[in-house]
């Protein structure tokens, strides 16, 4: 079994709006049940984290607020998966909801440590 | 504490390879300065990634190669335990990948 | 509210021996093990089982005394004095903290209170669930040594021989002593990571009386109750009383409650779908909700948070897409933690209960857990009304698999509640 990270990015959203309660419910499911699927087949290695927007960049020792400062796309999210190959694991993304909402997924194999 | 990540981005360098005398080097630059945050006792985990990837895009469009159509490149992330954000980004200081021009994006983690 | 009920109240005259032999063995055996240290376990055992070979052949002759425990307690007593005087090199050379001055010679205290009792078994119980040894062999010897349990009955638990167990606990046992591990409380910087090898032993002795294969349900039932007591004895103790051991007694309190909904006259396993609630244990579900609450407190979200969470959902029967809903976000969740067929099972159910079958169906064919009973049998209920005829073939492979009269049982009749429909 090999490693690949997804690293889940759209374009940020716009405006400040705070989501409600019942609105985070309704974004956190197709995540939930997408996630909970691939971790049922015993294919989820680590769940990863959702990042926050809140983050900086330091570049050649300059900062940066924001971490979306210079790009269109912001990471928002990343997850492990534990499959034989890059394909399966691509077969696995495909039902990440990220992408109804017209952002994209990037699956990369992870190095091993001490290769 | 709460938990942040740092990702650590880059222009892709193409097919150029650096010797690996220089490759080397690095990867020792890179122990000492994760070492440094263990040492804190401040490590949760990390993955480094190889170029091998691929971008599925809405309408299960795939993209072979990470870095076909984009600037920058992840090489990697970790994640540490940090106060706060500042705090955090004092741990990014440091890091080899500015060495080479690329960046650390610090984000905060959602719980 | 600490009385939590797990003695048996049912006893004949005939299993009266068995079943102080299952409560008082254990006892006994580790107030003495403590006495001689770990190293000796083998003579406490051996005092302990000639305390009760003592019983069987006295009171089948003079009848039962009326007060069986203490009787017990001072034949062990004796049992011990006895050996450590025809033992003088083993007090003197390996036990001196044993001797007294006395005018006699050898003066014993062999201290029997509850207090010393619940001591010396908790001390056992991080001795034996101890890493160094497999977690098979943890049980085992939980079983024997913490439950008074027979090698006989071990061995069926484990679908084994008693030769087998044996040679396990033997080797077990070997392993701790030239480890020198030794009967006393983890460090409160150790307790953490120690407990939560005991917990996953006790987690796992539960599950073996629940879900075992085993047709005998009253050992079944004891198995349970007895990894009950034990969790119990952890939450009683202000240095154990950790979240998540709460959580993992309130796991099997509402566990515990269905005992007698899901086992059929016949000895089959009724499903929770088919269960009389009115036969589901009120006063184990309250327990339930209590040591859940209680285990709210830190910041600590342990598998067996979830579990218990998820099992007080089940509480309550009434089915509402809100219920299922939470369930399953639930069942997400463990899976996030550790995956487990069994959670990966569940968790398709739950989403057929909130999200609809065809959903469900999608992701049950993408599990791929094949020659698992559940597995067919979760298919077979999945396609009930949506394909019946694939249904009835699931089923019949599920049949195919599994393994205990209570399970084929069980599927038997939803195999001819579907023939009827059609």
């Amino acid at each position: 079994m090999k490693e690949f990270l997804m690293i889940f990015r759209n374009v940020p959203p716009t405006g400040d709006a705070v989501p409600t309660p019942e609105q985070l419910k309704e974004i956190s499911k197709p995540w939930q049940d997408w996630l909970g699927g691939i971790a049922a087949q015993g294919k989820l290695a680590n769940l990863g984290n959702r990042l926050s927007f809140i983050g900086a960049t330091l570049k050649a020792d300059t900062v940066t607020d924001g971490p979306y400062a210079e790009i269109k796309e912001i990471i928002l999210g990343y997850s492990v998966l534990k499959t034989e190959t890059l394909e399966e694991a691509i077969e696995l993304a495909k039902g990440c909801p990220v992408l109804a909402l017209g952002g994209n997924v990037e699956v990369r194999y992870i190095a091993p440590m001490n290769a | 504490m709460k938990e942040f990540v740092m990702l650590f981005r880059n222009a892709p360098t193409g097919d150029a390879r650096p010797s690996p005398g220089v490759m080397q080097e690095f990867a020792k630059k890179w122990d000492v300065w994760l070492a440094g945050i263990s040492a804190k006792n401040r490590f949760v985990g990390g993955s480094r990634l190889s170029f091998e990837g691929r971008i599925l895009k809405p309408g299960n469009v795939i993209t072979d190669g990470p870095y076909a159509e984009v600037k920058e490149i992840l090489g990697g992330l970790i994640t540490v335990k940090a106060e706060s954000l500042d705090d955090a980004f004092e741990m990014a200081y440091g890091c080899p990948i500015l060495l080479l021009g690329g960046y650390v994006e610090v984000r905060a983690v959602m719980s | 509210m600490t009385n939590l009920r797990y003695e048996k109240t049912m006893l004949k005259e005939n299993n009266l021996i068995p079943h102080l032999f299952r409560t008082e063995y254990s006892k006994i055996t580790a107030v003495l093990s403590r006495l001689f240290g770990f190293e000796h376990i083998e003579i406490a055992e051996d005092i302990a089982s000639d305390t009760f070979l003592l019983a069987a052949e006295t009171w089948g002759m003079k009848g039962i005394p009326d007060n069986p425990v203490a009787w017990l307690y001072t034949v062990a007593k004796n049992r011990a004095k006895d050996y450590l005087k025809h033992h003088h090199i083993f007090i003197e050379k390996v036990s001196p903290g044993l001797q007294q001055n006395s005018a006699e010679g050898y003066e014993i205290n062999i201290d029997l209170s509850e207090r010393n009792i619940t001591d010396s078994q908790l001390q056992m119980m991080f001795a034996i669930c101890n890493p160094l040894i497999p977690a098979e062999a943890q049980i085992g010897l939980s079983l024997r040594i913490l439950c008074g349990f027979g090698i006989g009955e071990i061995a069926d638990a484990f679908l084994s021989n008693k030769e087998t167990i044996n040679k396990r606990l033997f080797r077990a046992k070997e392993k701790l002593r030239a480890e020198k591990v030794k009967l006393e409380f983890p460090s409160p910087n150790e307790i953490d990571r120690r407990l939560e090898t005991v917990l996953t032993t006790l987690y796992l002795l539960f599950n073996e009386g629940y879900y075992s294969v085993s047709q005998n349900t009253t050992l079944r039932q004891d198995l349970c109750l007895e990894a009950m007591r034990l969790t119990f004895l952890l939450v009683e103790n202000k240095n154990t009383a950790k979240p998540a051991v709460k959580a993992l007694l309130a796991l099997m309190c509402f566990h515990a409650s269905r005992f007698d909904a899901r086992t059929g006259p016949e000895g089959e396993l009724i499903l929770y779908d088919d269960q009389d609630p009115s036969l589901w244990n009120q006063e184990l579900m309250q327990q339930g909700r209590y040591y859940l609450n209680l285990a709210a407190e830190g910041k600590t979200l342990s598998k067996y948070h979830i579990e218990a969470a998820i099992a007080c959902e089940h509480t309550v029967k009434e089915d509402t897409s809100e219920k299922w809903e939470t369930i399953l976000q639930l069942y997400n969740q463990l899976l996030f933690i550790e995956y487990s067929p069994i959670a990966a099972l569940n968790r398709t159910y739950a989403l057929a209960k909130a999200d609809g079958k065809e959903i469900a169906i999608i992701e049950a064919e993408k599990l791929k857990l094949g020659n698992n009973h559940l597995y067919y049998s979760l298919l077979g209920y999945l396609y009930t009304g949506v394909d019946d005829g694939k249904a009835m073939g699931y089923l019949k492979n599920a049949l195919k698999f599994a393994k205990s009269e209570a399970d084929k049982m069980a599927i038997r009749r939803n195999l001819e509640k579907l023939a009827d429909n059609t």
